[in-house]
């Protein structure tokens, strides 16, 4: 499977951050013809690691070698020349030019200066096919879905001669048809002899395809193992550093009746909430200490459920009853007064400000409920955030670092208590689990489950079906922008049934009834 | 297996989205030729789209720096000062009797060189290019009045000749040579930015720049040529104006910045960057130009008039921009 002599070497890698150490003596090899996942929790030091070995950061000690010579990139161009092609988690062409010119961009083929657009377009087609793709070469690449643009992006990598490719969660927004054909390709690479990085957070897939396995945990190397030698779950251990009971504490988590929740004045009703070519009219029922799921695949409208009950888009009609009273929510401010805050999925364009300290960001929606007049005392500003920090567990525990120096995990756990300051009475958290690790995840699982212990409202929006049928009492099924089910979470109710109701969508069955 | 499944998730319809700004302006551009041919008999003088060149011929030039400027997502508000400077600066040297030839060399380096200063501070200190090409035109603006506080008036024989110089057919319908220049510039614009690497960097960085820099484009090197395209393409605008006026005004092309954006976006180019074409401004221009044309065949209308029709039509333009969603997420 591999040869003796890694293709690439790093050793005693260290690198920090003003506030962080992000790694610490980290030594890492890569063989031909494997694919090596690099593994460990968000704020463990992978983004970090990839970025010093290609360049976008220097290090402030350890070596590098490729092929047994000691390199050290200035930038990804420089890696890229020598044959280390990265692809990041967020697909990084330009949508406006088309799917030839990203692949070729940098590099045309040129004669006395002019690019040869005809040969560009062979290349390409002939690039796509060698990859089973069979696109319109001259379309702009953003008329594709997101799954072939990633493709695009390995084509773009792989041309360079690449002898290292790195690809950083490819997968964490694709599909499990396009996954597979991912992995064909990763499987086709590999054979030709090319050594890939592999970076996600999804345990199955390291297995299906890896066949070694690096853990790094907090900014250190935890070891190198390979895969079939490595048990899921001491990987996991290893990934967290600690026994896995934590998981089973929610499992066992004894659920409280629907039925006796959903006595009494529901905190928010509404009915007759849509918008045109958003989602569909729907009712829901909140009541306080109630947990709702909100299942569906990408794009059925589950983020658009979100926005109208936060007031952020405004609904075409229908009505609201907050505590039985007849409201509004057509602002984002007014649904703050009445108690609801919203945990954005994009945190990066919506939620988080990268700029600011991690104190400031989690004083910013209590801040704006007071008015900007009454400035909250820096007293119990340290208060708030100290608890807050404590409780969430947030790494570095450092309230004045800026956010932008924290891992997503631990980003997402900044702006979880942004509105858990606020002490709000209706929570909704549009994937607040997504792209983070599963030590994060259970973290923010088990805290949803001891806020509403603690009767505050929550409105949980997950693409894992485990994790909504996990921490859910009522489960509102999504499908093509529409809300076609509500199902009580009972015994009755597993992941298959929900799965069933997403696809078919056919046997309504409303629970609060 | 797959492979069917993958080509199928094209999700938008295959018309050339692109293209379809330009193709409004050039509608847009020919029912207003055809309206003043219907109006107005002496419309359909083919002279009177020569003139059209000829009245536009810098602000053309100076439109397709701007292209440049703003496929990258930027803008340049400097260029209405640099023009002028551009022209005092002529006519002041011009005055103290200095060779043309040297006249020409020097202004045409004023322009390129203060662009690619913006350019510098824009990239090396990560500054909002409205802010510096603002700054830009002010110092731009000053230096004109500190040449001179009037104008001064071009005598020399290169510059009268070139200004009296036709070039036209027998029928007696007529060019003058900053209208050949002008196309020359139009020409070599469009090729840089179809056919080489630069042209297509610029459309990259308009598109994503943070995604040009991880595909290890020259991202900084790009931005900085920009506006010193930018100022190039004002500075021999300059000189195309000094050719037209024979002067040079201190507070000539006050708020031609604003003329040329409109230009530019009227032309398809998308504000926010990474897609338009050069062939685009030109409509632009000529669409800016044929209204003036229409006003002052009427007669009647005020000049103002036609600020209003820019207006209206770059309120369309850019709400069609907005409709098409010409930016693919």
């Amino acid at each position: 499977m591999t040869d003796s002599r890694p293709v690439l070497t790093m050793t005693g890698i260290s690198k920090s951050f003003p506030g962080v150490r992000a790694l610490h003596d980290v030594n890492f090899r890569l063989f031909p013809g494997e694919v090596h996942a690099l593994m460990g929790e968000n704020g463990a030091g992978k983004s970090t690691l990839i970025k010093v070995l290609t360049g976008v950061y220097d290090t402030d000690a350890g070596a590098t070698t490729l092929d047994g010579e000691p390199v050290s990139f200035t930038g990804p161009m420089q890696a890229t020349a020598a044959g280390v092609s990265t692809v990041f988690q967020e697909v990084n062409l330009c949508t406006n030019l088309s799917v030839a010119e990203n692949i070729f961009i940098g590099r045309e083929p040129r004669v006395f200066g002019a690019v040869r657009w005809g040969e560009v377009r062979r290349r390409a087609r002939a690039l796509l096919a060698r990859l089973d793709l069979d696109l319109d070469v001259s379309a702009p690449l953003g008329s594709y879905s997101l799954a072939i643009q990633q493709m695009v992006a390995i084509a773009r990598a792989i041309d360079i001669k690449a002898r290292v490719l790195i690809l950083d969660e490819p997968t964490s927004s694709l599909d499990a048809s396009e996954v597979a054909q991912l992995f064909r390709i990763m499987r086709q690479l590999r054979d030709e002899g090319i050594a890939i990085l592999f970076v996600t957070h999804f345990l199955d897939q390291v297995y299906e395809i890896s066949d070694r396995i690096t853990v790094l945990r907090n900014g250190g190397l935890v070891g190198e193992y390979l895969t079939t030698e490595l048990p899921q779950l001491s990987l996991v251990e290893k990934m967290i550093g600690k026994e896995l009971d934590v998981l089973e504490g929610i499992e066992e988590h004894s659920r409280r009746d629907l039925a006796t929740l959903e006595e009494g004045t529901p905190l928010v009703a509404v009915s007759g909430f849509g918008r045109a070519g958003a989602v569909e009219p729907f009712s829901l029922t909140i009541h306080a200490g109630e947990v709702v799921g909100l299942a569906g695949l990408l794009g059925s409208g589950r983020t658009e459920v979100a926005r109208l009950l936060f007031g952020a888009d405004r609904t075409d009609g229908g009505q609201v009853a907050i505590d039985g009273a007849a409201s509004s929510l057509r602002t984002p401010a007014q649904a703050i007064d009445h108690g609801v805050g919203f945990c954005s999925e994009n945190r990066r364009a919506e939620g988080i400000v990268a700029d600011l300290s991690v104190r400031e960001n989690m004083i910013l929606a209590m801040q704006a409920a007071r008015g900007w007049l009454r400035p909250i005392p820096r007293r119990r500003q340290d208060e708030l955030v100290d608890k807050y920090v404590k409780a969430l567990n947030i790494r570095p525990a450092d309230p004045e670092v800026p956010v932008r120096n924290l891992s997503g995990g631990n980003q997402q756990k900044v702006l979880l208590a942004r509105w858990l300051i606020t002490e709000p009475r209706l929570l909704i958290l549009d994937e607040p689990t997504r792209g983070i690790d599963i030590g994060a995840k259970t973290e923010i699982q088990r805290l949803v489950t001891q806020l509403s212990d603690g009767g505050m409202a929550v409105l949980f929006i997950s693409a894992e079906l485990e994790e909504v049928l996990r921490l859910s009492h009522k489960v509102a099924v999504m499908r093509d922008r529409q809300m076609v089910a509500q199902l009580a979470n009972d015994e009755s109710l597993d992941a298959d049934r929900i799965m069933q109701t997403i696809a078919s969508g056919s046997h309504r069955e409303e629970a609060d009834r | 297996m797959t492979t069917g499944t993958l080509t199928a998730g094209r999700t938008r319809f295959r018309l050339p989205r692109k293209q379809i700004p330009v193709l409004a302006t050039l509608a847009l551009l020919l029912v207003m030729y055809g309206i003043g041919v219907s109006q107005y008999t002496a419309f359909s003088n083919v002279q009177v789209i020569f003139n059209v060149f000829i009245d536009n011929g810098f602000l053309l030039v100076v439109a397709v720096g701007m292209t440049f400027v703003i496929l990258t997502g930027g803008i340049d508000l400097s260029v209405g000062s640099v023009v002028a400077m551009t022209a005092m600066v002529s006519a002041a040297l011009l005055q103290d009797g200095m060779p043309a030839a040297l006249v020409l060399v020097i202004a045409l380096l004023i322009g390129p060189t203060l662009g690619l200063l913006m350019g510098c501070v824009i990239h090396f200190f990560e500054i909002q290019p409205f802010i510096v090409t603002l700054a830009g035109m002010f110092f731009a603006r000053g230096m004109c009045t500190f040449i001179s506080g009037a104008s001064i008036p071009i005598t020399d024989g290169f510059w009268t000749s070139m200004s009296q110089e036709r070039i036209g057919n027998p029928q007696g319908n007529f060019v003058s040579i900053s209208v050949l220049i002008a196309f020359v510039v139009v020409v070599i614009a469009a090729y840089t930015l179809a056919y080489t690497r630069l042209g297509r960097n610029v459309y990259a960085i308009g598109g994503n720049p943070q995604s040009a820099l991880l595909m290890g484009l020259p991202v900084g090197r790009t931005r900085i040529a920009v506006y010193t395209i930018s100022g190039l393409c004002s500075a021999i605008g300059g000189i195309l104006l000094s050719f037209y006026t024979l002067s040079g005004a201190p507070l000539i092309g006050v708020g031609m910045e604003l003329d040329v954006i409109a230009a530019v976006v009227i032309g398809g180019t998308v504000l926010t960057g990474g897609a338009g074409y050069v062939f685009g401004t030109v409509l632009g221009v000529l669409v800016l130009g044929v209204i003036q044309t229409l006003i002052t065949f009427d007669g009647s209308l005020n000049s103002w008039w036609t600020k209003i029709v820019i207006g209206g039509l770059l309120f369309a333009f850019i709400l069609l921009q907005r409709l098409i969603g010409i930016r693919y997420k």
